[in-house]
């Protein structure tokens, strides 16, 4: 943390317009609560997780992919890195990969040689840990399977849902054999009727894996700003009318401390990938 | 918790993406937040649809089952409500049923619903219930709506009028100063029940219900004034420069007073008029039943600013300094349009010849002291003097609007 800098700053994605209604919402209630806070936005994740080793910014709003970016990277610069609070909705997710039913596929095993729709190349949910979950079966993708990826905005980690609908999309034209999403996704999309009731069937699910969080260096969590940062967090109310709206367009009920056990799925996609190399080069360019 | 404890929320064949989650938020409301619920259906999925939906929804997911899973209701839907306040009651008699300032904050939300907190506020520049409000409102609206007409056929348009050249003159000329000036009773309205605040529902539906009366009022008067020639009479600037002070009138109280009490009130005097004279059945029918609409209308301007003048006696020296006023802005202009007089004068006389004109001009002279003598009446009806009440009609536009 910077500490010429009296303003605590946050980086996050505008992955979305309600990004910004969101973060300047949330600035005016720190802001009533005496938190000198400000918020940078970034177009994608890598540009944040960069600007975040720089000392840009304090704290990031990362995905989970970015969270393993910037972890990895302050690793080689000797700095450890922690996750300082999430969401309630971004403990215990879990990927599916979807197909149809009736569609003649009853096992993982039998989408050998068939293809599968992914979501964006950067999408931990849609893309990245579905995948491994098939190469821990088994199942190398790209030669025992064929990917077709839906790549809508890649560097925002799939938090624009768009590849995954499209995902979902191609499965019910029938022109793949399965599609990767994220379980609250698949009842999204079964609600907006791309994916009727009962057309659809859960072949596989990944175990439990963690979203979002907001990553800080280590050294840095007792920080007095961080500290009341996470105070101000974890005490915000879904009862309170002045930060509901806010809470509702970001997806929580409740703040809750961060947890770092939740990413070692996306970890090993990453190792069998290299997924981290484009950024870690980066970083080492970095001064 | 043992499953006995538990309420057992049967889905029967549905999931919780065809409507199995309705059923399940429904079955949610009677239990406490903590409270552990199991989920039960036909679905094979229902515990991979049950995990994300708690998550979303803030409940707890607690176990998958072989037909379903166990969550433990969260707090989110009791927190979402904490704070929530009802605005006002449905039923205007009922007691702090229309409050006297209903808060922006209210903003869209039905009299008498109950409003969530935090709701982003809606201003509406009239929000004062004595500057508003009239106890008549709803009786009026409910007789206005059941006195709608439907213009196609309330009017015997079957009957086409073959008449002498300078009476359809008259007529054409006629309905186009009628056309023009209703077009002005519609804008009125218009542009204050945008101002409104839907709380005063059944004042916002009269206002709505007056537009909605005015445009059926420029349908059937242009349909009549074109019905022969194909074309209309003409429209004077003085006629104009006098509608136009009411269309711009900006405050609630007084344009009620110009429009309501005034115009349209000189203008039930003229409608009246051409019941009686109106040469055709189409010209005779379309003027009472423009008539009847206009008396609702004139009926609630008075309500509303005698209720307004009780909780606000000094509204009265300003309504008749606006009485002044529009009348110093028109001084120089002409009034009324010539041919609207001349053509009056036509249609009473049913001729050209000397002694018909005699008569209809005396009758369009009858007709100006009965439009005065109705101003003077209303006046009194507010609080005015009986001099004072002359003297103001006498101010009025000699545009009669």
């Amino acid at each position: 943390m910077s500490q010429s800098r009296k303003t605590l700053l946050l980086g996050a994605v505008a992955y979305d317009p309600k990004v910004v209604t969101i973060w300047e919402g949330f600035r005016d209630f720190f802001a009533a609560h005496e938190l000198d806070f400000d918020v940078v936005l970034f177009t994608n994740y890598e540009r944040q997780v960069l600007a975040h080793l720089d000392g840009a910014v304090d704290v990031a709003w990362n995905s989970p992919l970015a969270w393993l970016q910037f972890e990895a990277a302050a690793a080689r610069r000797g700095r450890a890195a922690a996750a300082i609070a999430m969401r309630d909705s971004d403990r215990d997710l879990s990927s599916y990969i979807v197909v149809r039913e009736g569609g003649g596929v009853g096992s993982l095993a039998e989408l050998r040689g068939k293809t599968i729709a992914v979501g964006a190349s950067d999408s931990p949910q849609a893309t990245m840990i579905p995948l491994q979950l098939l190469r821990e079966q088994g199942l190398q993708p790209g030669r025992d399977v064929e990917v077709r990826r839906f790549d809508v905005l890649v560097g925002k980690h799939g938090d624009h849902i768009g590849g995954e609908r499209d995902a979902a999309r191609a499965l019910m034209a029938g022109e793949v054999a399965a599609a990767c999403m994220i379980d609250g996704n698949h009842l999204l999309f079964a609600r907006e009727g791309v994916l009727p009731a009962g057309s659809t069937k859960v072949l596989a699910q990944t175990p439990p894996y963690d979203h979002c969080n907001f990553s800080v260096f280590a050294e840095l969590q007792d920080d007095p700003r961080l500290r009341r940062f996470v105070e101000l967090l974890l005490g915000m109310s879904y009862a309170d009318a002045a930060v509901r709206p806010l809470m509702d367009l970001e997806g929580l009920k409740q703040w809750l401390p961060g947890r770092i056990s939740g990413y070692a799925q996306l970890e090993r996609a990453c190792a069998a990938t290299s997924a981290l190399a484009p950024l870690l080069a980066l970083a080492e360019g970095l001064p | 918790m043992s499953d006995a404890e538990r309420l057992v929320v049967a889905l029967g064949p549905l999931g919780l993406d065809d409507g199995g989650e309705v059923l399940l938020s429904w079955r949610l409301r009677t239990v406490a937040a903590g409270a552990q619920v199991e989920v039960i259906s036909g679905r094979p999925e229902l515990a991979q649809q049950g995990r994300p939906w708690c998550r979303a929804l803030g409940h707890g997911f607690v176990e998958a089952r072989a037909h379903g899973f166990v969550l433990c209701k969260g707090p989110a839907h009791a927190a979402r409500w904490l704070g929530a306040e009802r605005a006002g009651a449905v039923d205007a008699h009922a007691q702090g049923a229309v409050v006297a300032h209903p808060p922006a904050h209210w903003a869209l939300a039905p009299r008498g619903a109950l409003v969530e907190a935090g709701t982003q506020p809606l201003h509406f520049a009239l929000s004062d219930r004595e500057l508003v409000w009239s106890d008549d409102a709803a009786t009026l609206y409910a007789q206005g709506a059941a006195a709608q007409w439907d213009p196609a056929t309330a009017i015997p348009w079957h009957e086409r009028p073959a008449l002498a050249p300078e009476i359809e003159d008259a007529v054409v000329q006629v309905m186009t100063f009628l056309i023009e000036n209703e077009t002005a009773a519609l804008l009125v309205p218009a542009r204050f029940v945008a101002q409104l605040h839907p709380h005063f529902r059944e004042v916002m539906q009269l206002l709505a219900l007056q537009v909605a009366d005015e445009a059926r009022h420029i349908e059937v008067f242009t349909r009549r004034a074109a019905l022969v020639r194909g074309s209309l009479g003409t429209t004077s600037a003085g006629g104009q420069a006098s509608l136009r002070t009411l269309v711009e009138e900006p405050d609630f109280a007084i344009a009620a007073l110009l429009l309501a009490v005034l115009g349209e009130g000189s203008f039930l005097s003229l409608l009246w008029f051409l019941d009686e004279h109106g040469p055709d059945p189409i010209t005779r029918t379309v003027a009472r039943l423009a008539a009847r609409d206009e008396a609702r209308h004139v009926a609630f301007g008075l309500a509303h600013l005698q209720r307004h003048l009780q909780h606000d006696p000094a509204l009265l020296p300003r309504l008749a300094a606006a009485i002044h006023r529009r009348h110093d802005a028109l001084a120089h202009s002409a009034g009324l349009n010539a041919d609207v007089f001349d053509a009056l004068v036509v249609l009473a006389a049913g001729s050209l010849d000397p002694d018909a004109i005699a008569r209809g001009h005396a009758a369009v002279v009858a007709l100006a002291a009965d439009m005065d003598r109705g101003r003077q009446r209303r006046l009194a009806r507010l609080g005015f003097g009986a001099d004072e009440a002359a003297a103001l009609s006498a101010l009025h536009t000699r545009n009669f609007m």
